[in-house]
C-alpha cells in the first residue's frame, strides 16, 4: 500500500475487524483459567454439619470441634463468667449483637447463646482470621491488666473479646465473633453448621 | 537461500571452517559476548556497593538449581498422613532427615531467601545514594522494582510450602488483609484462596506460582533489567556519564571492559559473600529465629494461632506500616487503610526518577540534606523492621507509626528537599580513592 502511497481502507477494516473478533476470544479464554481459581464443587460441598457431644464438658471448660476447617469453641460458661457480661455492656462495640450476620437470630440475646451458659463460637477473629487464645483468668494474672474480668484475647494484632465474644471497643476487629448456625439434636448432642432439623 | 546472500558468510556451512563463524553466522554469538561482557564498557570507579548486582544474580541462579532439586521430593500436599501430620509438612521433614543431601539443599534454599533480600536490599541501597535510577536510567529502576515486587510474591508464596505453624497463619493473615478492599475483597481473598479457608487448594496453587510463574516472570524481568542497563550504561559512584567523553574508537576514557575487569573482580565479592552464606548455613541456618521462625517447626494446625506471629524480617518494615494505620478515614476500615498504606509504601519506590529534582545524581555531590534525609531513612526502615517482629504495643504503635509518617514524606517531599540543598561541583572525569 505504500507503493501507491494511499491506503487500501477495505482491508485495513478488515484487519481491525479481524483483531478485535480475535481480542473476544481470547478474553473469553481467560474464563476457564480464573474459574479453576474459584473453590472447586468439593470445597463448595465440604460444609457438611458437624456434631458435638458435651456431655463431658463441666462448668467453666471449653471444647474446639473443627467446621469447614475453622475451630468452633463450646464454652460451658460458669456463673461468675456470665455476670461478666452486662458490666462489659459499655465497653464492648455491639453489646446488642446488633450486627446481623455474625449470628443467627435466636443467638442475638444478652448471651448469645441458646442455652445460657453454653456459647457456641467461629474461634476466628474478625480481623485477619487469627484464632484468638483464653485468657479466662480474671485481672492481671495472665498480663490482661487489672480491670481484666476474662475472655479472648487475639495475639496478631490484639483484639479482645469477652465471655460472649463480644469484641472490646477500639480494637481491630470490627465485629462480634461469628456464632455459627447449630441446634441440640438432644440435651447434650449438638448439631453445628445446621438449625433447622429438629428444632 | 540464494547464493548471493549466502556470500557474505564466511563458512561454507560445513564443520570444517571455523565452528564460532558457522555459529555466528546463524546466532549472535561473538556480538552478544562483546556487547555484553568483553566490550561492555563500565565505568572504572565500582566500589563495594556494586557487588550486589551480580550477587543477586548468584542467588538466583542458588535458588532455582536448589529449587529445582527440592521440588524432586517435597509434595504440596495439606491432607494428613497416617501418623497424623500433613503430607507438605513431613516431605519437608523427609528432605532434612532422609534425603542424602537433602537438608544442606533445604538450608541452602531458605538461606538463600533471606540472603536474596539481604543483598537486593544493598543493591536498592546503591541505587539510592548514587541517583542511579535517574534520567536515562529509569527502565532500568522500574524493571527493579518489579523484579522487587515479584521477589516479595516469590518469597510469600515459598514461606507457605513447609506448612508449618508460621506458614499457615501468615498466609491466612495476608490473604485476608485483600477482604480489607471495598466491595470485592471478600470474593477476591477466595478466589486467592481457592477455598473459604486457607487449605489445600491454596497449597497447590501457591506451590504452582512459587516454581513455575513466579521464577519466569523473575527471569523475564532479570533479562530485561541488564538489557536495559546496557543499553544506556552503567552509572557510577560520581555520578556523571563515562560517555560523554571517548577515545578516537569511541570507547569512554574512563570505560574498562565488563569482562575480564568486573567479571574477576566480581569474583572476590562472590568469594567473600559465599563465606558468609556457609557461616549462616552450617553454624545457624535458622539464623537467630528471623531466617526460619521457631512456630514453622511445628505443623500447620488450623485450629490454633502461634502466640506470636511475624512475618519473616524482610518484610517487617510493611507489615509495621500496615499496623500503624488505625484510623478509619472517608469511612473505610483502618484495616484498608492499612493495606493501602503498605502497598503504597513498596510501590512508591517505582516513583523515584521522577521524585528526585537534584541536579547531581551522586550523594557525594549533594549537601547535608540529603545525608540526613537518607540517613533518617534507612533508620526509620530498621527501626519499622525491628517493630514488625514484636507483638503489638501501644508504644511500638506510636514509634511506628512516627516512622511511617517519615518514610513516606522522605519520598514526597522529596520534589522539595532534594532540590533545596547545597550542591558541588560534579568532577569532568570520574574520580578513584
Amino acid at each position: 500500500m505504500s507503493n501507491q502511497g494511499k491506503m487500501d481502507c477495505g482491508r485495513r477494516r478488515l484487519v481491525v475487524a479481524t483483531a478485535a473478533v480475535g481480542g473476544v476470544g481470547a478474553v473469553g479464554a481467560l474464563v476457564p483459567f480464573v474459574s479453576s481459581l474459584l473453590p472447586s464443587e468439593r470445597a463448595r460441598a465440604a460444609g457438611a454439619p458437624v456434631e458435638a457431644d458435651i456431655s463431658k464438658l463441666e462448668s467453666g471448660q471449653m471444647m474446639t470441634v473443627e467446621w469447614r476447617g475453622k475451630p468452633v469453641w463450646i464454652i460451658n460458661r460458669t456463673k461468675a463468667m456470665l455476670d461478666t457480661l452486662p458490666k462489659l455492656d459499655g465497653q464492648v462495640a455491639d453489646p446488642k449483637s446488633e450486627v446481623a450476620t455474625q449470628q443467627p437470630p435466636y443467638a442475638a440475646n444478652a448471651t448469645r447463646s441458646i442455652k445460657p451458659e453454653v456459647l457456641v463460637v467461629v474461634g476466628i477473629c474478625t480481623h485477619l482470621g487469627c484464632s484468638p487464645s483464653n485468657k479466662f483468668k480474671p485481672g492481671n494474672e495472665e498480663g490482661m491488666g487489672a480491670d481484666w474480668l476474662g475472655g479472648f484475647l487475639c495475639p496478631c494484632h490484639g483484639s479482645t473479646f469477652d465471655f460472649a465474644g463480644r469484641v472490646f471497643k477500639a480494637k481491630p476487629a470490627p465485629t462480634n465473633l461469628e456464632v455459627p448456625p447449630h441446634v441440640y439434636l438432644t440435651d447434650t448432642r449438638i448439631l453445628i453448621g445446621e438449625d433447622k432439623k429438629g428444632a | 537461500m540464494a547464493g548471493g546472500t549466502y556470500e557474505k558468510y564466511k563458512s561454507d556451512g560445513s564443520l570444517g571452517g571455523n565452528v564460532l563463524e558457522w555459529v555466528d553466522a546463524r546466532f549472535p554469538a561473538t556480538s552478544m559476548w562483546k556487547g555484553h561482557l568483553s566490550e561492555y564498557y563500565a565505568p572504572k570507579n565500582f566500589n563495594f556497593w556494586y557487588f550486589f548486582g551480580s550477587l543477586a544474580l548468584l542467588v538466583l541462579v542458588i535458588q532455582i538449581v536448589t529449587g529445582i532439586f527440592l521440588v524432586m521430593h517435597y509434595k504440596p500436599d495439606g491432607s494428613l498422613n497416617a501418623a497424623g501430620v500433613p503430607v507438605a509438612f513431613a516431605s519437608v521433614e523427609y528432605i532434612m532427615r532422609d534425603v542424602p543431601g537433602g537438608w544442606i539443599i533445604r538450608y541452602m534454599h531458605s538461606t538463600g531467601a533471606s540472603a536474596f533480600f539481604i543483598v537486593v536490599y544493598m543493591h536498592m541501597f546503591r541505587g539510592l545514594i548514587y541517583g542511579s535510577y535517574r534520567k536515562p536510567r529509569e527502565l532500568t529502576w522500574l524493571f527493579g522494582v518489579g523484579i522487587f515486587l515479584v521477589l516479595m510474591g516469590e518469597a510469600f508464596f515459598g514461606y507457605l510450602l513447609p506448612w508449618g505453624q508460621m506458614s499457615y497463619w501468615g498466609a491466612q493473615v495476608i490473604v485476608n488483609l485483600f477482604g480489607a478492599i471495598p466491595v470485592v475483597g471478600n470474593d477476591l481473598s477466595i478466589l486467592i484462596r481457592g477455598d473459604f479457608v486457607v487449605g489445600d487448594a491454596t497449597l497447590n496453587r501457591f506451590f504452582s506460582f512459587h516454581v513455575i510463574a513466579f521464577p519466569l516472570i523473575l527471569i523475564g524481568l532479570v533479562a530485561a533489567h541488564i538489557l536495559a542497563l546496557h543499553e544506556t550504561g552503567s552509572n557510577n559512584p560520581d555520578g556523571i556519564d563515562i560517555k560523554e567523553k571517548k577515545d578516537e574508537k569511541g570507547i569512554p576514557l574512563d570505560g574498562i571492559p565488563f569482562h575480564p575487569y568486573y567479571t574477576v573482580k566480581d569474583i572476590v565479592g562472590v568469594v567473600v559473600f559465599l563465606m558468609a552464606f556457609s557461616a549462616i548455613m552450617f553454624f545457624a541456618p535458622e539464623g537467630g529465629g528471623y531466617f526460619l521462625e521457631t512456630p514453622n517447626f511445628y505443623p500447620a494446625d488450623p485450629l490454633k494461632t502461634p502466640n506470636h506471629i511475624a512475618p519473616v524480617w524482610y518484610f517487617t518494615p510493611y507489615y509495621s506500616i500496615l499496623r500503624a494505620m488505625v484510623w478509619n478515614f472517608f469511612g473505610l476500615d483502618a484495616k484498608f487503610w492499612g493495606v493501602v498504606a503498605m502497598g503504597a509504601s513498596v510501590v512508591i519506590f517505582a516513583f523515584l526518577p521522577w521524585l528526585d529534582r537534584s541536579p547531581v545524581r551522586s550523594i557525594r555531590y549533594r549537601g547535608p540534606i540529603t545525608k540526613v534525609m537518607i540517613t533518617l531513612f534507612v533508620i526509620c526502615f530498621f527501626i519499622l523492621g525491628y517493630l514488625g517482629t514484636l507483638s503489638p504495643s501501644p508504644m511500638g504503635e506510636l514509634i511506628s507509626q512516627v516512622c511511617t509518617v517519615f518514610y513516606f514524606a522522605f519520598f514526597l517531599g522529596m520534589p522539595w528537599w532534594s532540590r533545596m540543598d547545597k550542591f558541588k561541583p560534579v568532577p569532568e572525569r570520574v574520580t578513584m580513592k
